[in-house]
């Protein structure tokens, strides 16, 4: 993620210059929720799956402090070792810690959006450990010295010919080749070498379940499994809203999951870690890094629930044709967007705007998780604190004083409807950021009270 | 104060007052006339092989005929006596040239082409996941309809590792291009013996 304060609009513009690649986002992120869509209503009980994985949701949270305590002395009995972490500043000492206890230098790791959310690449990097990511969009972004553009998907803004010209940079395949059978086979070999040859495996965690102290991974390529079952030590890193409460919810989550990821009934690999290997550690890092603070907040605590399927990225209007880059946050889309704010409400100010509020986010949510609601509360609780976006906040004022006087309104609108019919460039100019990306309608000859006061007596 | 006292701390001062559990046992969850049908149907759509057979010397049949290099096939199942059995004490890095792994699952989902495997049936953890193919042994008897019902079935057995497999190891990161094959076995093949 970049470390700049560019904002939604500005990003957003850098990937709009190029309009067919924006399409080409567009549809392929429609058409993945269009998969969704078809998985979904395979389900009958769909509806009543996503009520069931909310109230469970809702009861985590609710009895979060237990859970935690139960999951670690489950997990302690089952011979992990359970670490707990403040922010992402302990988080990242302690992974180090265990690698330096280890002696080792070299790791691969699985996909994780919470070390992303840490940093912990760059800090490792500081300190001369060599991290590989092991999910093929994750290796492909790190190789090209980026960060994931989605949470699923890490490298959907990438195209084939891009990733044909980058492994030949860096794996030496034959220049011009493309293809993504060849592309994927030759980063199989890559990484194989590293799975055999690391001795410490970092993961993520999907699901921790507190009443066995067992946690669950799912991939598609098997990476977490090879990492972790060749490595010696095998660390898996958690935010403290992962678990759940008993190994039968399992069923309802991974039933949600990949059905609402990627239109898959279930991913390829749904692996269960309890226990490690005879001659393996295993560690899990709890890990809090504002997650109470906002558990705190009671307008926006909902969002905890997140499974991070991504859904809600796939639908949104905003999200395909701005690309993930423009959020300027390690979790891009709706749900980033009021996750975001509660890590950095100053930084992240932007983000609650960067939506149309359309609520399509709510409506594919797997927990039920009301993402527009929350976006439009973001935005109060912004402008309250004085970290509104400037021009968008003087249209407001503009809009609110229009609003509350009917004469200044009519008059209003009759001076745009002129302006736009007689003088369009004051309007569809650059200075105007609503007319970028936008074309300007044709002005009706007059305003709906006109029309109406016009027509009422014809009914 | 540790880490752990202060998150506790903040946690149980910030969580909302206490929800109820659902009962999963309204979910009314999805059922299939044929349970065999609709888990072939799902997992041949994801990139899976469904082979029903009368006895096991067919899996032998059959993977001789499909699969090279017998010499690197194994199998933890004593009913496959041509198959080299797995060594258990084997490290598991000495599994990379692996061809075919056999290995026997306890039960396959209908709804999502899945089957269930412990580390009981593996007996080295990575082995479904570096060999090059994996086949595995169902009994019909042993489908259920849903992951509800694959969860009662699991119910409170104790295992140190287990993993739902529903088909090969695949990718679709490159502009969205299925893949077989990631980083994992390129086929699997599950045995359905009546």
């Amino acid at each position: 993620m970049s470390s700049t304060n560019a904002k939604h609009p500005e990003l957003s513009a850098i990937f709009n210059k190029d309009e067919a690649r924006v399409d080409w986002h567009d549809e392929t992120l429609w058409w993945i929720r269009q998969k969704r869509d078809k998985a979904a209503w395979s389900v009958p009980e769909w509806e009543e799956l996503r009520n069931t994985a909310s109230a469970i949701k809702n009861n985590v949270l609710s009895n979060l402090h237990n859970y935690l305590i139960e999951f670690e002395k489950n997990a302690i009995a089952n011979g992990v070792t359970v670490h707990w972490a403040a922010d992402a500043k302990e988080h990242n000492e302690i992974v180090h810690a265990i690698l330096q206890q280890n002696k080792v230098s070299q790791i691969v790791k699985s996909k994780s959006m919470l070390t992303e959310e840490c940093g912990l690449n760059d800090y490792l990097a500081k300190n001369n450990v060599e991290v590989i990511d092991t999910d093929l969009g994750e290796r492909i972004v790190q190789l090209a010295g980026e960060h994931p553009s989605h949470i699923v998907l890490p490298c959907i803004h990438w195209k084939k010919e891009e990733i044909g010209e980058l492994f030949h940079k860096h794996l030496n395949t034959p220049k011009g080749n493309a293809d993504p059978q060849f592309l994927t086979a030759a980063a199989r070999i890559h990484l194989r070498e590293k799975f055999l040859t690391r001795k410490v495996a970092i993961t993520g965690v999907n699901f921790a379940v507190a009443e066995t102290g067992e946690f669950v991974v799912s991939t598609n390529e098997g990476n977490a499994d090879m990492g972790a079952h060749l490595a010696d030590v095998h660390i898996a890193c958690m935010g403290i809203e992962k678990i759940i409460p008993q190994r039968k919810h399992l069923g309802v989550f991974l039933r949600l999951l990949s059905r609402s990821a990627t239109g898959q009934p279930i991913t390829t690999y749904s692996s269960h870690f309890k226990k490690p290997n005879a001659h393996q550690a295993m560690h899990i890092i709890l890990v809090d890094n504002g997650r109470t603070v906002q558990l705190g907040r009671e307008s926006f605590r909902n969002s905890l629930k997140c499974i991070r399927c991504a859904a809600c990225f796939n639908t949104c209007p905003v999200y395909r044709r701005s690309g993930g880059f423009s959020y300027n946050a390690v979790i891009a889309g709706p749900i980033g967007s009021i996750l975001s704010p509660n890590l950095d409400m100053k930084k992240h100010a932007d983000l609650p705007f960067a939506s149309t509020l359309c609520g399509s986010c709510t409506n594919v949510c797997p927990v039920k998780i009301d993402i527009h609601n929350q976006l439009y509360l973001w935005r109060q609780e912004i402008t309250k604190q004085g970290y509104s976006p400037k021009m968008k906040t003087a249209a407001m004022k503009v809009m609110a004083v229009a609003l509350s006087k009917p004469a200044l309104f009519t008059i209003g609108g009759k001076a745009a409807r002129w302006v736009v019919k007689h003088l369009p460039f004051l309007v569809n100019n650059r200075l105007n950021p609503w007319y970028k990306q936008r074309d300007l309608p044709t002005a009706p000859k007059q305003s709906f009270t006109e029309w109406y006061k016009q027509n009422r007596h014809e009914q | 104060m540790s880490s752990k006292e202060k998150i506790l701390a903040a946690v149980k001062l910030n969580q909302p007052a206490l929800q109820q559990l659902p009962d999963l046992g309204n979910l009314n969850a999805i059922q299939y006339e044929d349970t065999f049908l609709q888990f072939s149907t799902v997992l041949k759509t994801i990139g899976g092989t469904v082979v029903e057979i009368k006895n096991t010397d067919e899996i032998i049949e059959y993977v001789k005929n499909n699969f090279s290099n017998v010499q690197n096939f194994v199998t933890t199942l004593p009913e496959l006596p041509e198959i080299k059995m797995l060594d258990e004490k084997l490290d598991a890095h000495f599994l990379e040239n692996i061809e075919v792994a056999i290995i026997r699952a306890l039960f396959g989902v209908a709804e999502n082409g899945s089957v269930w495997v412990t580390d009981e049936e593996m007996k080295i953890r990575a082995l479904p996941f570096i060999c090059q193919h994996l086949a595995v042994l169902l009994h019909k008897k042993d489908l259920v309809n849903n992951m509800h019902e694959a969860y009662n079935l699991i119910g409170a057995k104790q295992y140190d590792f287990g993993v739902f497999i529903a088909g090969p190891s695949k990718t679709a990161d490159i502009e969205q291009s299925l893949v077989l094959g990631a980083h994992g076995p390129k086929t699997m093949t599950v045995f359905v013996i009546a």
